[in-house]
């Protein structure tokens, strides 16, 4: 079984050091880009299996992002996992609208995101 | 010509008059109405066209030229405003079934007895020598007919061998069984108007006939006659202004007299108001009305002219109508000549006398019949309907005796025209008092009952009394030699005034003193409610079109009581007819000892009054009615609402205008609320999630370091426990920053203003942060601290500022060579502090949002800045509280310039 590839988005350099440790720590090979266009560009290279991707960010949005993945045919079996501060239900709402798989609210549990990776990976 | 055969033809034409009435009557009784047509309308108003016209203008002609023309030129000119001023008494008088002129003055003014009286008075007595003209034009018609070459009969020894007693007991007669009928609450007699209009077609032609025949027959056409006149000294002088002795005051004066008489006379009055059919027949009597005048006087001077040829001085220039056929030897032209003015004279008579008696029984005999209790009181239950009658039959009899007395005794002495003109001056004493009370609102009963009073005083004493004392019939010495020997009080010279004849001289000085007692009395009373409440009834007649009238008193009665009352005025049938009519309209049943409320007291004493005038109807109803005791609040209620329905209408445009301002103004304040309800919001928002995303990596950071603390080298959990002391400093921060704006904002912590100098505050902080700027490898320059820079501020939140612009000043200087420059001075009035960096600079679109809050600028060469993004707002609220500004000035890429202006200490 190939390694699996975790794309990480975030404007904030402690959460994206603190999500790597952790990605790492399973095995997985990690990027990370610290805005919404460093992200697509990163993406299309490294063709990663999820993103984990922060909404709040300098430029392109996560929303954006998220929404041009969605119409890129080759990032078809990329998953999405929305990470944010933004908590309500409307912006839950817009995140799976704009074609995520699962949003999670910050501050987030190590265990559990880390958990939602694994079942992610393991069954689709 | 023998006399069988004119009274004959008068007889026979007299019976036509009764035919057409009857049967115009019967029609009406029908419900079908033949004289509702405006053209009906128009003729019958030429009933102001009488004997007077018919031989006395010619008369007149023969002596004063083209004066004649005076008394039409008035209701010509006037005949133009019609439209507003006959239409307006149309809509009064028929929403407050006024009956007579009388009636409507009074009522004007709060249905006021002592004007109804007044009024009366001045009509009767007025108007008794206009009457007596008619009398006499008629006994000189038949003389001319029956003595014409011979010399004039002398006066007969009896009176009932006097063909003019005679003429004057037919005429009251005749007007007897005309004008009286029946009992019309509304005085409406369709057959009296169908004949007055036919009399007026026929006194047009007899008298186009005989002009005709003068000038085309005796003469050759008008070019023949007038050559000659012109040729003749004597008549001449006719045919200018200045040979007639008439002055342009004169003209003026005759103008205004006959343009008040076509309005006020009551013979006017009653058929142009009170026996009109409808307001849309004005307009067309406007044109027609005018053309009527003008037909029946394009021959008046060709006549006088003939006469004055033909006869000279020898005979009445009066009678020249009938003379001058006479004298060509057309007697058929001359009898039907006598028609025609016997016909002006019956229309005038009957008109009058009928619009007379309705006044002089309604104002004068029924309210003292019923004060003295012989009337309407309990005892005398006999059909009052009949007794009224009766009353208006006396009246005329009594009118027609005093005209011809008047006739034998003063009247004889004067022409036709100038008793006529003594008439008019008396009923234009009723003008300030009419037309006042229809336009303006002010006028109260006192001003009008002075008015009245004064302009009737002094045409008594400057017109009938002198006549009077010519006939013989009062010693002649005031007239000669003033009253009491006064000289000032000639009354035809009063206060010196010499210069005019007597009837404009009259006429002067009546109106004068009438208009002028009638406005500065009304201008020192004050109206009572009900004069008040009537006012504004015939000011405003328009608001009320439809409306009952809005009355004051609240009465009642009870119902028994108020169909007896009704019953003896207007008989059963008609009674009967008002109860059904009442019970129909408000949809109740009266029973009997049931209690009348206030408008059916109202609607009955409406339709009393249209039998015997308001101000009886009122003095009657109240022997019934009995007064509530209205209270102060709603006397104070009813005067408001009267001025309220003018106010009314200004006040909700004014209200409606300031609503609409008020919804803007409201609209626009709920739009900035909502604004701030939003910035709130979005404030909270943004505070969260700054607070969040510390507090992410803190709680990620601590549970990898606690979770996995022996997987972590040394160097690694450093970092880490390192990353959770920034961040909690993060969260700190951005804490006491929010509660700083929340001070800032709410103003909880006033500035603690003391004298400070800039230069060593700068001096100061810039000293203790170069330690931060050499970590950051940034140089600090200062200039210009050298010299004090004196201002008023609060020392901490100053502090704050220069070490906002200074940290971030360092934060965002060049990273290789960073440089700050720091430099304070004066500007005018103002300090300035320059902190200005060589960093990438700000793009002029966050230049605009830099001093907002929350904006941040991120340098992707950077990354994301370690601020809250409320540093600079924070720093632009505290310099502007201090009446200071903040700019920024910035090329990408050159660095950037903040620069402060603060108010310099001396002009604080």
């Amino acid at each position: 079984m190939r390694t699996a590839k975790i794309l990480i988005v975030d404007d904030e350099p402690n959460i994206v050091l603190a999500i790597e440790f952790l990605m790492q720590r399973e095995g997985y090979k990690t990027e990370k880009a610290f805005d919404g266009l460093q992200a697509l560009e990163m993406a299309a290279g490294f063709m990663p299996d999820i993103i984990i991707l922060d909404v709040m960010m300098p430029g392109l949005n996560g929303f954006d992002v998220s929404r041009h993945i969605r119409r890129a045919p080759e990032l078809e079996h990329c998953k999405i996992i929305f990470l944010t501060a933004k908590g309500t239900q409307r912006d839950k709402q817009t995140g799976y609208d704009s074609g995520a798989e699962t949003y999670l609210i910050k501050p987030f549990d190590n265990d559990e995101l880390v958990t939602v990776v694994q079942e992610m990976l393991a069954y689709g | 010509m023998g006399l069988s055969l004119i009274v004959g033809c008068s007889l026979a034409y007299i019976s036509l008059l009764f035919v057409i009435a009857w049967w115009v009557d019967k029609h009406a009784d029908q419900g079908k109405s033949l004289v509702s047509s405006p053209y009906v309308y128009a003729l019958s108003l030429a009933v102001y066209c009488t004997a007077w016209t018919f031989f006395g203008s010619v008369g007149r002609a023969t002596t004063g030229g083209l004066s004649f023309l005076g008394v039409y030129l008035g209701p010509s000119l006037l005949a133009p405003l019609w439209y507003m001023l006959l239409r307006k008494m149309i809509l009064i008088s028929k929403n407050q079934r006024i009956t007579s002129i009388a009636d409507f003055i009074s009522a004007r003014y709060g249905k006021n007895a002592t004007i109804a009286v007044l009024v009366t008075l001045i009509a009767v007595l007025g108007i008794v020598p206009y009457i007596s003209i008619q009398l006499k034009a008629v006994a000189f018609g038949i003389n001319t007919l029956t003595h014409f070459g011979e010399s004039p009969p002398p006066p007969p020894v009896h009176f009932w061998l006097d063909a003019g007693f005679w003429i004057t007991i037919a005429m009251a007669l005749f007007t007897a069984v005309f004008g009286t009928r029946k009992l019309d609450p509304n005085e409406r007699h369709e057959g009296l108007v169908a004949a007055i209009a036919f009399e007026s077609i026929v006194k047009l032609l007899a008298f186009l006939a005989v002009g005709i025949f003068v000038t085309f027959v005796i003469y050759g056409g008008f070019g023949d006659l007038f050559s000659k006149a012109i040729a003749n000294p004597d008549t001449a002088r006719l045919l200018s202004f200045e040979g007639t002795g008439t002055t342009p005051f004169t003209w003026n004066i005759l103008c205004l007299l006959s343009l008040f008489a076509i309005i006020l006379l009551p013979r006017q009055f009653h058929i142009s108001v009170v026996e009109n059919t409808s307001p849309r027949h004005v307009p067309k009597a406007m044109w027609v009305f005018p053309l009527y005048l003008l037909l029946i006087n394009v021959f008046v001077l060709p006549i006088a002219l003939a006469g004055k040829m033909t006869f000279g001085a020898a005979i009445d220039p009066d009678t020249f109508v009938i003379s001058l056929p006479l004298s060509q030897g057309a007697g058929w032209l001359a009898l039907a000549a006598f028609i025609g003015g016997f016909s002006a004279a019956t229309s005038m008579v009957v008109v009058e006398a009928t619009a007379l008696s309705i006044m002089f029984s309604n104002h004068i005999v029924v309210p003292m019949l019923i004060k003295t209790r012989r009337f309407g009181g309990e005892t005398s239950l006999v059909d009052g309907a009949s007794r009224l009658l009766d009353i208006r039959r006396v009246s005329i009899l009594l009118m027609l005796f005093l005209a011809y007395l008047y006739q034998k005794t003063v009247g004889n002495t004067y022409d036709l025209v100038s008793v006529g003109l003594i008439s008019f001056t008396a009923v234009a004493q009723l003008a300030p008092a009419f037309i006042g009370g229809m336009y303006w609102k002010r006028a109260t009963n006192q001003g009008a009952v002075a008015g009245l009073i004064v302009g009737f005083v002094l045409w008594a004493y400057c017109l009938p009394l002198p006549s009077m004392a010519k006939a013989g019939l009062l010693p002649g010495s005031f007239v000669e030699n003033g009253l009491f020997g006064l000289s000032f009080l000639k009354p035809y010279a009063l206060f010196g005034l010499s210069d005019l004849d007597p009837i404009t001289h009259a006429a002067f000085w009546s109106l004068l003193f009438n208009t002028w007692l009638y406005a500065i009395v009304s201008i020192n009373t004050k109206p009572s409610t009900l004069n008040l409440t009537q006012a504004d009834l015939f000011v405003n007649i328009h608001k009320y079109i439809g409306g009952q009238e809005a009355d004051v008193l609240k009465r009642e009665a009870k119902v028994d009581e108020l169909r007896r009352l009704l019953n003896r005025f207007l008989g059963e049938a008609r009674t009967i007819g008002i109860f059904n009519e009442y019970q129909a309209m408000s949809g109740t049943s009266l029973s009997g000892q049931q209690v009348a409320q206030a408008d059916l007291v109202n609607f009955a004493e409406t339709h009393l009054a249209g039998a015997i005038g308001a101000a009886s109807a009122r003095l009657v109803m109240d022997s019934v009615a009995k007064e509530e005791n209205i209270t102060m609040d709603e006397v104070m209620r009813i005067l408001e609402q009267t001025r309220e329905a003018v106010e009314h209408g200004r006040l909700m445009e004014a209200k409606n205008t300031e609503l609409k301002t008020l919804t803007l103004q409201l609209t626009a304040a709920n739009e900035q609320l909502k604004n701030l309800d939003r910035l709130k919001a979005d404030f909270i928002t943004t505070v969260t999630h700054e607070l969040r995303t510390p507090v992410t990596s803190i709680k990620s950071l601590s549970k990898i370091i606690l979770d996995y603390s022996d997987e972590l080298d040394a160097v690694r959990k450093q970092e880490y426990l390192q990353i959770l002391v920034t961040e909690s400093d993060r969260i700190s921060r951005l804490i006491n920053q929010v509660l700083d704006i929340e001070k800032i904002e709410t103003n909880e912590a006033p500035l603690q203003i003391e004298h400070l100098d800039l230069s060593e505050l700068v001096w100061h902080t810039a000293t203790g942060i170069s330690q931060l700027a050499a970590e950051r490898g940034a140089q600090l320059h200062l200039s210009g601290t050298e010299s004090p820079l004196p201002v008023m501020a609060d020392r901490d939140r100053l502090v704050q500022v220069i070490v906002n612009l200074l940290s971030n000043a360092i934060k965002f200087c060049d990273t290789e060579n960073g440089r700050v420059e720091v430099q304070v001075g004066r500007r005018g009035r103002m300090v300035v502090l320059t902190v200005r960096d060589n960093g990438a600079g700000i793009p002029p679109a966050m230049q605009r949002m830099i001093f907002d809050k929350f904006t941040q600028l991120h340098s992707p060469a950077k990354g994301k800045p370690q601020g809250t993004g409320l540093g600079l707002y924070i720093t632009k609220t505290i310099v502007e509280k201090h009446g200071g500004s903040i700019r920024v000035e910035s090329e990408p890429g050159k660095g950037a310039a903040f620069e402060v202006l603060l108010p310099l200490e001396s002009a604080v």
